[in-house]
């Protein structure tokens, strides 16, 4: 209260725009509790023993040693990896080829673009249970191709410990690819007309002016996308759930349903909270430098 | 001095309550949802029903690792059930010691449960510092083997009489295009297996001394290299199962595509609605026909501390009703489980189960792992052998070492 008196007599920063502030404060409240307050209860509980229920007995960095020597923890983070990888470069590259072809002044674009952004609509669940039937090789892709005639046709991602986590990211894909390339197209759609003409009046081929020209003036549109599909691919769970539930022999864990298992299948909060921690760590490493490259740098223009 | 005078006073009142006619809704959680667990469950509310209170059915779908966190959440989080369902063992332990379970020693002194309840470990289960906090309903053993007489018909070869013989007529399976051994991909099913081939193989005392006394040395011993071996010749033999859940891998034994599987006494419900004879269709082979030993798990309720008086009264009404002899043989009947009383009539038992109460009756039983071990052993010992089991690359004696430090840090 002291400091907010102090600071009442100079008017000029605190109480511009007092309304928009005052509308604000619930949601301040709710980061400052709800996010930063829990994130640091978790935090300190990451360090005791607590196993069903919460409690305050520290013990050093025992869970965080016992998480790293988990062959299934390794595997998680091996996992998402490659998942977090390959899911940003395909739905990235996918994604803009099909908002490119879109923006070609099709006929039916209102139509291709229901159509590619429909399954965004489904949620992970069904995505997963849905991929799972058509992976499967007594029922989907392998039993139609070799109804057909090609009998010694193999394909079973989900019961092939060493290809598993392809067969989830192809119905990650599935799922997300629409969602990029709406984002990719309203990006595309933002380019001034003009710049096209001038290209072509250059002589520049397609290709060049899409890699050289439009390409970095849709940054901010990269960025955004970015994030969306960074932080569905650190929270995956429910595809994995859906299709494999962690198998076959535990080779498509992912951190998150580690989290999950381990805070309430196993009743041991202070395992699961060490798990969580060790995610927030790594998307802190990756998001902290990006922000403060981004907004960093744009205080000072 | 105090507290205890009101604790007294308290039971005096829930008693007096429980002897009138103050009838109350009571909501009872639990995860039998499929369909002979279903009939089992609707005797007990049947019974509960005629008492002159109402059981609300509170069954939540996709088994005891979904249905656990949804029923601690509620407990904890402040709106519990009447009454809800746990596996006899530790799984409620700490919800028991946070005091938010109701204590029943007054009832069970009462009515004697110590008497009658059998094998003595179940109600030890339930009991912590003395004090009785749960009601066991049934007992469930998880050491047999289920054989397909038909796929060994087909195979060529006499229907095997232990693990051994079931081992060596593996490959003659394999010739016959059957998978020898079924396992669903679910990684209990294979911890499963697993604790069932401690006790055949190296015998009652080692399991003892893995499970119950925490014996690193012992886990790491050449006794345990044995069972690894043997867990072994299961990988190999189950390998080209493709199944997920317990049932369907059930189901490969009951259609003779697989020769047998490893998995508990409800298995046979399975055999049951499927109109097959033991001794004709399938054969069961308690401790794998090696060391004829059950194991004595089951399913407990437990009944969080309630506000409201009336429900507190009905409460006492519901423990002592499952607990009742005619209620006892409807429920096992249908469940497919042996009764907790001893003092009942089961003649209406299968042959399977009869010698299950066999072997009950001398006294041959193990503790389950659940009374033993605390869920996150459980779920580390899941982690492991489900790898196991599926990773081929994975060699035994790596797998020991990760068992033995699995042991070593369990409490």
């Amino acid at each position: 209260m002291s400091t907010s008196e102090t600071i009442a007599r100079r008017p000029s920063q605190l109480f511009r725009n007092l309304s928009a502030k005052i509308a604000s404060l619930p949601m301040i409240l709710t980061a400052l509790v709800v996010f930063l307050g829990s994130t640091a209860w978790t935090i300190v509980y990451s360090f005791t023993n607590s196993k069903l229920l919460p409690r305050l007995k520290f013990v050093g960095l025992d869970q965080y040693e016992r998480l790293w020597a988990q062959s299934r923890w390794l595997t998680s983070i091996e996992n998402l990896l490659v998942y977090g990888v390959l899911s940003l470069v395909f739905s990235f590259i996918i994604g803009f080829i099909l908002a490119a072809l879109l923006d070609q002044k099709i006929r039916f674009e209102g139509v291709f673009r229901t159509i590619f952004l429909y399954p965004f609509a489904l949620s992970f669940v069904v995505t997963g249970l849905t991929w799972q039937w058509i992976l499967n090789p007594d029922f989907g892709v392998q039993r139609i191709v070799r109804a057909i005639g090609w009998t010694s046709f193999t394909f079973n991602p989900l019961y092939d410990q060493r290809i598993v986590i392809y067969g989830i990211l192809i119905a990650g894909l599935w799922q997300g690819t629409g969602l990029i390339m709406c984002l990719m197209l309203a990006g595309l759609r933002g380019i001034d007309e003009d710049i096209w003409k001038a290209a072509r009046v250059d002589g520049i081929p397609t290709w060049k002016t899409y890699v050289f020209i439009v390409i970095p003036m849709m940054r901010p549109v990269f960025i955004t996308t970015l994030v969306i599909v960074a932080s569905g691919i650190v929270r995956l769970y429910d595809l994995v759930v859906a299709q494999t539930s962690g198998g076959p022999g535990g080779a498509s864990e992912v951190p998150a349903k580690y989290v999950y298992d381990y805070m309430f299948l196993a009743q041991n909060l202070g395992q699961g909270f060490a798990a969580s921690t060790m995610m927030l760590l790594s998307v802190a490493i990756i998001v902290v430098p990006w922000a403060y490259l981004e907004f960093g740098g744009k205080k000072r223009g | 001095m105090r507290f205890e005078c009101t604790a007294a006073l308290a039971a005096g009142i829930a008693l007096g309550l429980s002897g009138g006619a103050q009838a109350a809704d009571l909501e009872v959680t639990h995860w039998w949802t499929s369909g002979g667990e279903a009939a089992a469950v609707a005797e007990f509310a049947k019974a509960f029903d005629a008492t002159g209170n109402k059981w609300i059915d509170g069954a939540i779908a996709g088994g005891g690792s979904t249905a656990r966190p949804v029923m601690v959440s509620r407990i904890t989080g402040g709106s519990p059930m009447a009454a809800t369902q746990f596996n006899t063992g530790r799984q409620a332990e700490e919800l028991v010691e946070a005091g938010l379970m109701r204590d029943f020693t007054d009832l069970a002194e009462k009515e004697d449960w110590k008497s009658f309840i059998r094998p003595v470990s179940l109600l030890e289960g339930c009991t912590v510092d003395g004090k009785v906090y749960c009601v066991p309903v049934n007992i469930h053993s998880w050491q047999w083997l289920w054989l397909s007489n038909k796929a060994f018909e087909d195979a060529g070869v006499p229907v095997p009489t232990n693990w051994d013989e079931f081992v060596a007529a593996g490959p003659a399976l394999e010739k016959a295009g059957k998978i020898p051994l079924a396992i669903g991909g679910q990684s209990w099913q294979t911890t499963g297996a697993f604790n069932v081939l401690i006790p055949a193989i190296a015998g009652k005392d080692v399991f003892l001394k893995v499970y119950q006394d925490h014996d690193a040395e012992a886990a790491a011993g050449p006794e345990i290299a044995k069972v690894f071996k043997a867990a072994d010749d299961a990988r190999r033999m189950s390998a080209k199962s493709n199944v997920q859940d317990w049932n369907q891998a059930t189901n490969l034994v009951i259609t003779g595509q697989a020769g047998g599987q490893i998995m508990g006494d409800w298995a046979q419900g399975e055999f049951q609605v499927a109109g097959q004879v033991a001794g004709k269709d399938y054969t069961c082979l308690p401790g794998l026909g090696v060391n004829e030993l059950i194991s004595t798990g089951g399913d407990s309720f437990y009944f969080p501390k309630l506000d409201d008086a009336d429900k507190t009264a009905a409460q006492e009404v519901l423990a002592s009703t499952m607990l009742n002899p005619a209620t006892q043989v409807a429920f096992n009947l249908k469940k497919g489980s042996v009764p907790v009383r001893g003092d009942v009539d089961v003649s209406a038992a299968n042959d399977c189960m009869k010698k299950g109460l066999e072997i009950l009756a001398k006294g041959n039983i193990i503790p389950d792992t659940n009374q033993l071990n605390t869920e996150d052993t459980n779920n580390q010992l899941n982690d492991l052998f489900v790898e196991f089991f599926k990773t081929p690359s994975l060699t035994p004696e790596e797998a020991q070492k990760r068992f033995a430090a699995i042991i070593a840090s369990a409490d």
